[in-house]
């Protein structure tokens, strides 16, 4: 037999493992109602739509635009950011627009990120963080969000960092700290103190921040977006990323950006030459269009980002409703559409499955399994240690459809009725 | 007055980019692409059509998006969205006489660039040699430097050809022994593009087979870059070196939408491979991009079903757009020739090189310049001819540059209008010079 010593490199040693590639599959099945994967079954907006038809009959837009993003894109995304950070933002230098948010993050910590250098990651955390750090060459710290009032959270707002432990994890080696608010899994939205707490930090140690913005929109009654980069000496060590997919509801589009000072940009441009070097025109450019649309109505309360985000809070509501009528207690959002839970209440008994997986990732299988309704385990978004701390929890997506969130109050009322 | 500690002045005094982007950050296309934009009347230098993609692939993807269905705007499967992937698998299934698996033996891509990318950072560590063909797509160089490897280079060296004929790109061959003395015990990869960008050459069977034998001797592993497999004239045949003996097992194939529909800017590309080497791509790319977008996705999986049923006939996209971009190939080489710049004829792409030694006296040589000659000349050209072309040392290692200084890389596909204002072009130059 011939020799064969290609096993892969050691960057990616250990993260061939993946939470969505395990349960997307399970939940594939259309006879699950599924409310895991973070993806909407609403219809995007129709002239979203027909933009992009737009687009594809132009000869040269099927062609490569340029590569750090396609200029009517950069300029319309500089215009709108300009309005909501009260600052200049140059679309050549300080915009990449990359494919989603998540090819923002890689570009970012590819950048920016090496062996030797330690990033703090807020726990629990959208889970390709720790995979893209360690890819990096470089040390995952974590810092768990833990509740202030003992064991009843009803808000994601009850959800803190504890000030102390925070400053602790901070040393000559924190390269970066990665801030996402909202925040997915818990919805939670961080306040301008708490967002002064890691900024303090980040100025004091020189540490930059890499800020996941994706839900920015996507906030609720009584609450307020802010932007970590507009604080005092927060701009020139913060990268902001956004995402088409979660602004208007076009997952499937992948485009994103990256948004802060040339001196940080330039490096993920450099990334970006060199690994998929542009993106695609036709999607840019039906972005674009979408984004002079609603940039010229940001004072209209009919502008999608405040619509989308309206009608996304009766669907929250609906949602925290069915799960207390079946007896939970929901973690109530301030921002994006996710729902977390703790089903420990259920008491629903798996020690008779045999498997060395965390009690949330046998529940959400069994879950799938028995009553047709599909989650996404928490502790998929923890690192190591604090794994055990969420394992009762789980998380439900709600940017869905009235008929799915139909479906899935048929199976919450009648769970009780059925004793497997 | 604010006290910094000494680990903090450390801190701030080193630079805030990674080790790995050293070295990477120069990019050829920035320039010359702003110079064209800038200048040019004629632009032959980047490597995209000017025609538009064919309507079949067109109406394909406005006919996704009116869909009742409007899931299309959603995530799709991460490694490649099932309708794509089950219709590559049987089309390359056929052509490399293999059973594939569309999910383990087929990847999507944003464009070939990211499934390269992909197979650098999945295969090559710090340390690794690998080898790349000169003249190459310049991203190579830089991938294997940002994955921590060493690029070591070996070029292809012109045969004059027979007296009277024009240059073809088959005369530019590598030397076996050459060849051969590049593999060391650290050689970890070989990198192959047939046909080949810049030069338009299509390796021969026997060029496979050399390349094909060294690689398993070594051990080593190929990735082969076929972007331009169905752009092949005069009947030449395009071989794929995974289907040579040995070759299967230890090669990447890479392909392109772009390249294959004429539709460059949808960035839709593929990884196609035994799933031992396939498996680790999955690893880089579900840590790197994670999705493609899904209705590009589904607009060229229609357009390969389209070609699968048309395949061998008249009608096949995949024996129209050769046909056409052979024309246009010939049409440009006459312009070149009847102006004494000398073609190199490719055997494939839409890329010829030229060889613009005739030329010099309109730009003169600067002896202690740190610019190769032909790099100079394309810049003269595009602000005073506004012909825009790419110069072949752009395709040469830093080192190399100036090993073949004297010629241009012209794109052809363009339309017959853009190649006639190019033959405009020429010949009035041509005219300026021979004019006292």
């Amino acid at each position: 037999t011939m020799a064969f010593r290609h096993k892969n490199t050691r960057r990616i040693e250990g993260l061939d493992s993946n939470v969505w590639v395990e349960f997307t599959k399970v939940a594939a099945d259309p006879s699950i109602v599924n409310l895991g994967q973070g993806l909407p079954d609403i219809s995007p907006p129709s002239y979203v739509k027909e933009e992009l038809a737009k687009a594809v009959a132009v000869d040269r837009l099927n062609q490569y635009t340029r590569g750090f993003g396609h200029p009517s894109l950069v300029k319309a995304l500089s215009q709108v950011y300009e309005r909501v950070c009260g600052r200049k933002i140059d679309p050549l230098t300080d915009i990449l627009v990359t494919v989603g948010a998540y090819g923002s993050l890689f570009s970012t910590i590819q950048a920016l990120i090496e062996e030797g250098d330690e990033v703090i990651i807020i726990e629990p955390f959208y889970d390709c963080y720790e995979p893209m750090v360690k890819m990096a060459g470089a040390k995952p710290v974590f810092i768990p969000l833990r509740y202030k009032n003992d064991g009843n959270s009803a808000s994601s707002a009850d959800w803190v960092l504890d000030p102390t432990e925070l400053a602790n994890k901070f040393n000559s080696k924190t390269k970066a700290i990665i801030l996402n608010t909202p925040h997915n899994p818990i919805g939670k939205v961080f306040t301008r103190e708490e967002l002064q707490v890691i900024a303090d930090l980040c100025i004091k140690h020189d540490t930059l921040c890499i800020s996941d913005e994706v839900y920015e929109w996507l906030v609720y009654k009584g609450n307020k977006h802010i932007k970590i980069a507009t604080l005092p000496g927060m701009w020139e060590r913060t990268v902001t990323i956004g995402s088409a997919g979660k602004t208007y509801s076009v997952t499937g589009w992948k485009l994103g950006w990256s948004i802060g000072p040339q001196n940080l940009i330039k490096h993920l441009q450099v990334v970006h030459q060199n690994t998929l070097y542009t993106c695609a025109t036709p999607l840019q450019e039906a972005l674009a269009q979408a984004f002079w649309v609603d940039y010229k109505r940001m004072d209209d309360p009919d502008c999608y980002f405040y619509s989308l985000s309206r009608e996304l809070e009766s669907k929250r509501d609906r949602m925290a409703q069915l799960l207390r009528e079946a007896g939970l207690k929901p973690v109530i959002p301030d921002g994006g559409y996710f729902m977390i839970v703790d089903v420990s209440t259920l008491n629903v008994d798996l020690t008779d499955v045999d498997e060395k997986q965390p009690y949330d990732y046998k529940f959400v299988k069994w879950m799938i399994k028995s009553k047709k309704l599909s989650a996404i385990p928490l502790s998929a978004f923890c690192g190591p240690e604090t794994k055990r701390r969420f394992e009762k929890y789980i998380r439900f997506c709600f940017i869905k459809k009235d008929s799915t969130l139909d479906a899935a109050e048929v199976i919450l009322k009648n769970w009780n009725q059925q004793t497997d | 007055t604010h006290f910094l500690s000494l680990s903090l002045q450390v801190k701030m005094s080193r630079p805030v980019q990674a080790r790995r982007l050293e070295g990477i950050d120069k990019n050829i296309w920035v320039e010359f692409v702003k110079l064209a934009a800038t200048y040019s009347t004629v632009n032959l230098g980047q490597g995209f059509p000017d025609f538009s993609p064919p309507d079949f692939l067109k109406e394909a993807f406005v006919r996704a998006l009116s869909r009742e269905n409007h899931m299309l705007h959603q995530y799709t499967r991460a490694f490649g969205h099932p309708p794509l992937v089950k219709i590559l698998a049987q089309f390359f299934g056929k052509l490399l006489g293999q059973d594939l698996d569309p999910m383990a033996n087929v990847m999507v891509t944003v464009g070939a660039y990211q499934a390269l990318f992909c197979c650098f950072q999945a295969f090559v560590d710090e340390g690794d040699e690998v080898i790349i063909i000169e003249p190459f797509f310049d991203c190579y160089e830089p991938m294997v430097k940002m994955a921590g490897g060493m690029p070591v280079f070996v070029p292809l060296r012109p045969k004059a050809p027979e007296d009277g004929k024009l240059m073809s790109s088959a005369d530019w061959q590598l030397d076996p022994a050459e060849l051969a003395s590049k593999f060391s015990e650290r050689t970890k990869a070989i990198v192959l593009n047939s046909p080949n960008n810049p030069l338009g050459k299509v390796f021969s069977r026997g060029e496979l087979k050399l390349i094909a034998d060294l690689c398993v001797k070594h051990d080593v592993l190929c990735i082969s870059d076929e972007v331009y497999e169905w752009l092949v004239y005069d009947g030449k045949e395009h071989i794929r070196i995974a289907s040579l003996q040995g070759m299967w097992d230890r090669t990447v194939i890479i392909g392109s939408a772009g390249k294959t529909f004429s539709a460059t800017g949808w960035k839709v590309g593929w990884a196609v491979g035994p799933n031992r080497l396939l498996q680790h791509l999955r690893t880089v790319h579900q840590n790197s991009v994670y999705h493609c977008a899904t209705v590009a996705q589904e607009a060229v999986a229609q357009g390969f079903r389209r070609e699968l049923e048309l395949y061998g006939k008249p009608d096949s996209y995949f024996i129209q757009l050769p046909k056409a971009l052979q024309q246009k190939r010939d049409w440009l080489v006459q312009s070149l020739d009847a102006v004494g710049m000398k073609p190199i004829v490719p055997e494939g792409t839409y890329f010829l090189v030229a060889d613009i030694s005739e030329f010099k006296s309109d730009v003169p040589d600067v002896p202690d310049s740190d610019e190769p000659y032909d790099s100079r000349f394309a810049k003269w050209m595009v602000k005073n001819k506004g012909l825009a072309a790419i110069p072949l040392s752009a395709f040469y290692c830093a080192a190399h540059k100036n090993n073949y200084n004297h010629f241009i890389r012209f794109c052809f596909a363009k339309e017959e209008a853009t190649l006639k204002a190019a033959n405009d072009i020429l010949q009035k130059w041509k005219r300026e010079k021979t004019s006292p």
